[in-house]
This record gives structure tokens, C-alpha cells and sequence, in this order.
């Protein structure tokens, strides 16, 4: 009798309603495209899609590290700068003569080790992510500029073979090297999120961070290691935008991750935390990439408008997150 | 049952807090195969001896012995892995994950790191099974009521190889059926040979359950007594440490001649006041000195009438006439205005404010009535404060201390003492006994008793009837959101003819064959 009467207690609907931001995205995708297609010509071509992902793939590695952050309900601020040190560092170290291998490895290990202590102010004294990563952000940009003032060029063989590499098929359509390292750190955090403990906590923590302590789970360690992933994904942007750019520049990425958190919230994470998957930053991503190609497209619009649309979009998606009752605090 | 050895013992345990001495000089002892419930008063350190238990907080003094070894938790992790599960009052699961994932995260099935999903929800279902609960272990937790997440949260703690089972208060939420199906997962527990520390507050549920008794009193230990051998009234009596007089005397309280409050202006009148999804229009009338009863089942209403009244939440249908002039009660500024206080049922979320101390909590809303330019004088601070201190006995009597280290049922009267100092015309008090002790319930509805006397009115949110009955003139039921009676209080009325009216057609709709 009274495991009738519980399950009429059900209040929701069956409709998974975590899904609804994520389909939204996806829609708002394929209209996007579509008014590409039906307004030019020349937006069919695939290599068009293929470019999206080619400007785009060290911001979409970014914000695969920012959406373990937005799933913890914390925020971090620090990534552009870390992306910036990272080129800024690489190019420095290629220029005084070191070997590639060396300058990669220690470039890649910056941004983690950032991310790791940052992590660890956050936790142990309790303080709010907002200002922490604030702090961090403005010392990986004072790095920069202490590394050098202006901007320094990559001549090394390995980054300029990383750069003009070419992944296609017969028919002339390519990606790079950059979309390849994209694609698979998309897949390993995709993996990570949804088949591992470390990624199920994030979730829990997310939900409710009281409980999760409450639960037993590792919810010290596991805010230190989002804080990590995410400088590590910063640090292999960082990386990937020396390939695009072949040089190392102060003042590259400013403002950098407000973009990746804008992508992040419109492919569908929560901002308080809990609620998102790595697939929805990826159409988050790809929502802005299409966005600028429109506007390139068109030639006559100013660039700003990118920023003006993207604003736009941040709002409805916030309010649709609200409206649909996404909030679990 | 009691032979052999303890499997926990915990001797010379003290604890303080700033200001308050939580725990002091306390011994327990737990037995395999035994329901053991503590028993005490808000405030006489149940919740604190259990979270040293548990490991939420360290002690100051003591030691604590488990399965002959002595152990010292520095958080809930290794208590649980040392096999001390623990299922507190508020469900402390994550709404955003599926049942399946609340029951085993931390302790997932996986196959070379990776979570196997589809073993992890068959065990689910079979461990579900064990409690008779059949829901869909992929919905989110959040879809589904209080009462089966606490079921969802003791599922979790029993596939844990608990030795300890540490129940806090787990039936403040469940109805009498679900109570029932719990107590059986308990004995069926108890028989496996584990060891199970139960907090509750209903008496009879201790008598139906527990083995042995260990009663608290002001922090300190009053002692430990089979139950066969501790008659209720004197676990009462143990428990409050003084006779039942004061119990008495508010049974003795005449039941209010209903007729002569309704007339006149009535100082509330909704008419047709609804919100969508919320309640449906519902008509009220509240008279002056007039005490209404708003009785029914948790989740039918009651809350969002209150906060309909209160300006908590817009109505999006229907009027409100204060004292006969019409008014829109749009937000609370609104209804404390014109003179309505309301006291929320959730009062560590919406009520008392942890960090500030006693007498700012209580000064709060006065102030806020006076407008911050006009700061309420420190001597009025005083008087005001210490009369309500004393009047409602909040104890520790130190003005000075935060709220945050009172106990619950402290803090609800901090609260209550913050709308009386407003003198409000009508107070709205939703579940203002709620997981509160016998006595300090007492002195709550005799509070009302008093203040609907001196002319106050009353809306009295409870989902305990006998309260209801006792303390209304008159009682609107609640059902399925919607107000499906209201009920003159005189010799007719009963808690059987309201649970009549709560009953009602409940078992034709909603129901799955």
C-alpha cells in the first residue's frame, strides 16, 4: 500500500528537464546554420564547419576545463591569462634555444600547477572562487608581461609543422592539428564526467555541496581537482593558440574567459553547479564560432556585433534556466 | 541481546561551543542487534553527541570505542568507512542525481575505473525492493517527495556494511504508513545484528521500537533504562526534569467559545485568493482574538496559504480585504505593514540569521518596522529582549550568543519572539512545533492560547492534529492544494472527522493500480 501511495507522491514531470538547455542549444545551432545556408552560397561548403572548429578549438578546450568548474558551482576566472602565460612562456623558452619536448612539457605543467594551488586556497581557506581565480588571473597576466613586453615569434620546426599540418580527405575539406587535440580532450573529459567516480562527485558537489561532504565524498580533493583540469586545460589552449598564432603575445586573451564561460552557460550548465554536459559546451562553443562566421560572412557588420549577439543569447539562456526550474539550491 | 560486549561506547564525552557547553561529561553505550533510542529535549546535545559520533565535529574531552578499538573520526568519510552510517532529519542526498547514484556514489560498481551503470541500477532496484519502495531509480532524486528521498537516504546507509546505524530523527517527514514500513526495514536490521542509534521525538514511535532509552538533559547524561522498565511518563519526566504540571494546565486550558469571535469586520478576509500551481482560490476569514486552524497533510497546501497571506508569493487570483479595506498584499514590506507576521516553517533557511546574536535576531523585525533611520534605543534593546528571553524561555538566557549555536527549538522561539515584539494583529506561524520537544511545544501553544486571548489572531499552520484541534476556533483542511473544508471547532469536531476530510477522495486519484 504505501509503495502505492509513494509513487503517487511523484511531482515532476517524466521529462528529464536537465536536457531541455542542451536541446535548446542544439536547435539554436541548426537555425543558425541554417540561415548561414539559405543567406550564402558559400556557407554549405563543409570546410566552413571545419573552420568553426579551427579558430575555435583552443577556446572549446578551455571551456571543456571551465564546465568541470560550473558542474562544481565554483568559477574560474584565471584561464585567459593562463592561456596567454602558456603561449607567452613557450615562445620565451623556444627563443632562448630549448628543445621542443622540454618547452611543451613545462608549458603544460604551469597552468595545472596554477590551478592546483588556487584549488587549494579555495578549499582550505574557504574562499570564494570569484576572487581566488581574480587573483590568479591577474598574476598569469603579470607573468606575461614581465616575460616580455611585446609580442615574441615562433620559429621552432615542431610549432610551425603543428601549425601548417593538415588532416583532410580527397576532396580538399581540412582540419588541424589543434581540432584533433580538441576532439580528443573533449572525449577523455566526456569520459571522465560520466564514468568516473572523480566525475560523479563533481556532479554531487554541484547538486549540493552538504550533502556530498555529508555522503563521504572527497569533496576537498575533488574541488582541488577541477580548479587543476581546468588550468591544464587552459595551459593545452594555451598551447594550441601558439600553433594558430605562432608567436607568444602579453596581451592575447584578454577577456578570454568571459567568452568560455558565456559558451559554457549556453551549451547549458547551470552556473550554481550540478547540471551539464561536455556535448553542450561543445554546441556552446560551436553557437559562437557560427555567430562570427555570420558576421564575417556578411562583411558589412562590425565585429562587435558578435559580442552584442552573444549577450543576447546569454540572456535567454539564463532565463530559460530559470523558467524550465533548473535550481537546486 | 545485551550480552557480550558494546559494539560503540563513548565515555567522558564533553564538547562546548562559544557560550554553550553542548555536551558534558556524556557516556553512551550501543549493543549489536539493538534499537536504542536517545532521548532529550531541544538543546540537551542529542544532535551534538551524534555528530561527534559521526565525526562531524571533534570532541574536547572523551574517547570513543568501537568494536573494541579506539577511534577518533575526522569526518563523516571515515565514520563511514569504520561502518557508522547515519540517516539525518533533513534528507542529505543531491536532488540532481538519479536515486540509482545517490544510493552508491562514492562506492559505485566499476570495472577498471569505470562506473558500470546498468549493475549499479540493478542493485538499486533489488536493494529498493528490500524497503518496498518501487520508483524509477534513473529519475532524478529531486522528482520525488521528502518522504521518498529518506527512504532513498536509508537505502544508501544500509548497503553501506554498516555495524552502526545512526537514525536522526527520520520520521519528522513520513506518514504513519511509511513509519511503518521503516520500522520493519529496522527490525529487519536490528535481526541481521545491527546496531541501530535512533533520535526521534514522537514517544509512542519509541515505545514501538526501541529496546533501550538513553535520556539527555542540558548536555549532561540522566541515564540509560530498558524501555520495558521506563513507563512514558517518566521518560517525560526524565526528560524535562520536572513534573508534568505544565502539561496538565494547558489541558485544562478551556476551549475557546467559538461564536463570539466571528463577528465584526473580520480582520483578514481573502476572497477567491489563488496562484497558479501553487493553491487553488481559496476564501478565509480571520477575526480578531480568533485562532484558525490550517490542518493537512505535508505537501497540501498549508505552506503556500501561509505565504499567500504573507505576500511571501503573489496571488495571481482573488482579493484581500485588511480590516475591511481592500489591499493587495504584494510582498512581505506589505503585509508587516499592515500589521501580519509570519513565521516560517523552514527557519534555518527563511528564519533565524545564524550569525547574528540573540537579541539582533529578535530586534530584527521591530527594526525593520521602524525604519533604519530611527535605531530602537539599546536600553528598549534590553528590556524588550530580556522579557521574551525569559517569557519563552529561550535558553541559553545569554542575549549575546549567536543563534547558530541554540538548538532548534531555540531558535524557533527566537523567531517567535522577533514577530511578537512587532505586536502584529495577525501572526501566521507555519509548523512552529515542528521537531521540537514536548516542552518547549507546550510552552508554545500556550503562548498562543495567551496571545489569541489578548486579542491577536492566530493562523496556525500544523501537521499534527491534536495540536490543531486543540489550540483552533476554527479549522481549514488542506488537500491535494486545495481547501476542501473549513470546520467550526466544537464538540462535532475531532481528529477523526478532519482526517475524514483529509481522506476524502484521496483514494480515487493519483493512485496507480
Amino acid at each position: 500500500m504505501t509503495t502505492l501511495s509513494l509513487m503517487a507522491t511523484r511531482t515532476w514531470s517524466r521529462l528529464p528537464r536537465r536536457h531541455v538547455p542542451v536541446l535548446a542549444t542544439l536547435v539554436l545551432l541548426l537555425v543558425l546554420y541554417g540561415v548561414g545556408v539559405s543567406q550564402y552560397r558559400a556557407f554549405s561548403n563543409v570546410q566552413v564547419v571545419f573552420n568553426v572548429f579551427i579558430d575555435n578549438g583552443f577556446l572549446l578546450v578551455v571551456a571543456v576545463g571551465m564546465t568541470f568548474v560550473i558542474l562544481t558551482g565554483g568559477i574560474d576566472l584565471s584561464v585567459g591569462s593562463v592561456v596567454a602565460m602558456t603561449a607567452m612562456v613557450s615562445a620565451f623558452l623556444l627563443r632562448e634555444g630549448l628543445p621542443a619536448a622540454l618547452v611543451l612539457l613545462t608549458a603544460l605543467l604551469i597552468g595545472p600547477t596554477l590551478g592546483f594551488l588556487m584549488g587549494c586556497v579555495i578549499h582550505f581557506f574557504d574562499i570564494q572562487p570569484f576572487i581566488v581565480t581574480l587573483a590568479g588571473m591577474f598574476l598569469a597576466r603579470g607573468m606575461c608581461t614581465f616575460i616580455s613586453g611585446s609580442s615574441i615569434p615562433i620559429t621552432d620546426g615542431f610549432w610551425t609543422r603543428m601549425s601548417q599540418e593538415r588532416i583532410g580527405d580527397p576532396s580538399g575539406n581540412f582540419v588541424s592539428i589543434s581540432v584533433l587535440v580538441a576532439f580528443v580532450v573533449v572525449a577523455v573529459a566526456a569520459y571522465t564526467l560520466a564514468y568516473t567516480r572523480l566525475g560523479r562527485n563533481v556532479y554531487a558537489i554541484g547538486g549540493n555541496p552538504q550533502s556530498a561532504l555529508l555522503m563521504g565524498l572527497p569533496v576537498g580533493r575533488t574541488r582541488i581537482a577541477v580548479y587543476t583540469i581546468s588550468g591544464l586545460c587552459a595551459a593545452i589552449g594555451g598551447i594550441l593558440l601558439s600553433f594558430y598564432t605562432l608567436s607568444g603575445a602579453p596581451l592575447i586573451a584578454v577577456g578570454m574567459e568571459l567568452d568560455v564561460i558565456a559558451a559554457v552557460v549556453i551549451g547549458g550548465t547551470v552556473l550554481t553547479g550540478g547540471s551539464g554536459y561536455v556535448f553542450g559546451t561543445v554546441l556552446g562553443v560551436l553557437v559562437l564560432g557560427v555567430i562570427q562566421t555570420l558576421i564575417t560572412f556578411d562583411g558589412s557588420l562590425n565585429s562587435w556585433w558578435t559580442k552584442i549577439v552573444i549577450g543576447g543569447l546569454l540572456f535567454a539562456f539564463i532565463l530559460l534556466q530559470r523558467l524550465i526550474g533548473i535550481r537546486y539550491k | 541481546m545485551t550480552g557480550s560486549h558494546p559494539v560503540l561506547t563513548m565515555t567522558g564525552i564533553s564538547k562546548s561551543f562559544p557560550g554553550v557547553r553542548a555536551l558534558d561529561n556524556v557516556a553512551f553505550r550501543l549493543f549489536p542487534g539493538e534499537v536504542h533510542a536517545l532521548m532529550g529535549e531541544n538543546g540537551a546535545g542529542k544532535s551534538t553527541l551524534i555528530k561527534v559520533l559521526t565525526g562531524v565535529y571533534g570532541t574536547d574531552e572523551g574517547t570513543v570505542t568501537l568494536g573494541g578499538e579506539q577511534v577518533s573520526f575526522t569526518g563523516p568519510m571515515q565514520a563511514t568507512a569504520a561502518g557508522v552510517s547515519t540517516v539525518y532529519q533533513e534528507v542529505n542526498l543531491c536532488t540532481n542525481l538519479s536515486v540509482a547514484e545517490n544510493i552508491f556514489i562514492g562506492r559505485e560498481p566499476r570495472r577498471l575505473g569505470a562506473v558500470r551503470w546498468s549493475e549499479m541500477r540493478r542493485r538499486a532496484r533489488s536493494l529498493l525492493a528490500r524497503l518496498d519502495l518501487d520508483i524509477d531509480v534513473n529519475a532524478q532524486l529531486g522528482s520525488y517527495s521528502l518522504a521518498v528521498q529518506q527512504m532513498v537516504a536509508i537505502a544508501r546507509a544500509i548497503d553501506i556494511e554498516a555495524r552502526v546505524l545512526v537514525l536522526d530523527e527520520p520520521t519528522s517527514s513520513l506518514d504513519a504508513g511509511e513509519v511503518a514500513q521503516l520500522f520493519r526495514v529496522m527490525r529487519q536490521l536490528r535481526d541481521d545484528g545491527i546496531a541501530i542509534l535512533f533520535v526521534t521525538h514522537f514517544l509512542d514511535q519509541v515505545y514501538g521500537i526501541a529496546d533501550r532509552i538513553t535520556v539527555l538533559r542540558n548536555g549532561q547524561l540522566v541515564g540509560e533504562y530498558a524501555t520495558s522498565e521506563l513507563p512514558q511518563l517518566g521518560l517525560v519526566e526524565k526528560m524535562i526534569g520536572k513534573e508534568l504540571r505544565v502539561l496538565e494546565r494547558l489541558d485544562e486550558h478551556p476551549r475557546h467559545d467559538p461564536a463570539d469571535r466571528a463577528e465584526g469586520t473580520p480582520l483578514l478576509d481573502a476572497r477567491e485568493l489563488g496562484r497558479r500551481s501553487a493553491v487553488a482560490p481559496f476564501s478565509l476569514t480571520i477575526h480578531e482574538g480568533e485562532v484558525v486552524g490550517l490542518a493537512g497533510l505535508l505537501g497540501s497546501g498549508r505552506t503556500e496559504v501561509a505565504r499567500l497571506l504573507f505576500g511571501a508569493d503573489r496571488a495571481d487570483h482573488g482579493s484581500v480585504r485588511v480590516h475591511g479595506s481592500p489591499t493587495s498584499l504584494r510582498t512581505p514590506v506589505a503585509a508587516i505593514a499592515r500589521g501580519i507576521g509570519f513565521c516560517s516553517e523552514n527557519r534555518r533557511a527563511e528564519g533565524v540569521i545564524a550569525e547574528l546574536s540573540v537579541r539582533e535576531n529578535i530586534i530584527l523585525a521591530l527594526q525593520a518596522a521602524r525604519g533604519w533611520l530611527r535605531p530602537v534605543p539599546r536600553r528598549r534593546q534590553d528590556e524588550l529582549v530580556e522579557r521574551y528571553v525569559r517569557a519563552l524561555s529561550i535558553r541559553p538566557a545569554d542575549p549575546d550568543i549567536p543563534v547558530g549555536n541554540l538548538s532548534g527549538g531555540n531558535q524557533q522561539k527566537v523567531l517567535l519572539a522577533r514577530w511578537l515584539i512587532t505586536e502584529p494583529r495577525l501572526l501566521i506561524l507555519d509548523e512552529p512545533t515542528r521537531g521540537i520537544d514536548i516542552g518547549a511545544k507546550t510552552e508554545i501553544q500556550r503562548l498562543v492560547a495567551q496571545l489569541s486571548d489578548g486579542g491577536m489572531a492566530v493562523l496556525f499552520v500544523s501537521a499534527e492534529l491534536e495540536e490543531v484541534l486543540r489550540l483552533s476556533h476554527r479549522i481549514a483542511v488542506m488537500r491535494d492544494r486545495e481547501m476542501v473544508t473549513q470546520l467550526t471547532n466544537d464538540e462535532s469536531v475531532d481528529a477523526d472527522r478532519i482526517m475524514q476530510s483529509i481522506a476524502a477522495g484521496a483514494g480515487q486519484e493519483g493512485m496507480p493500480s
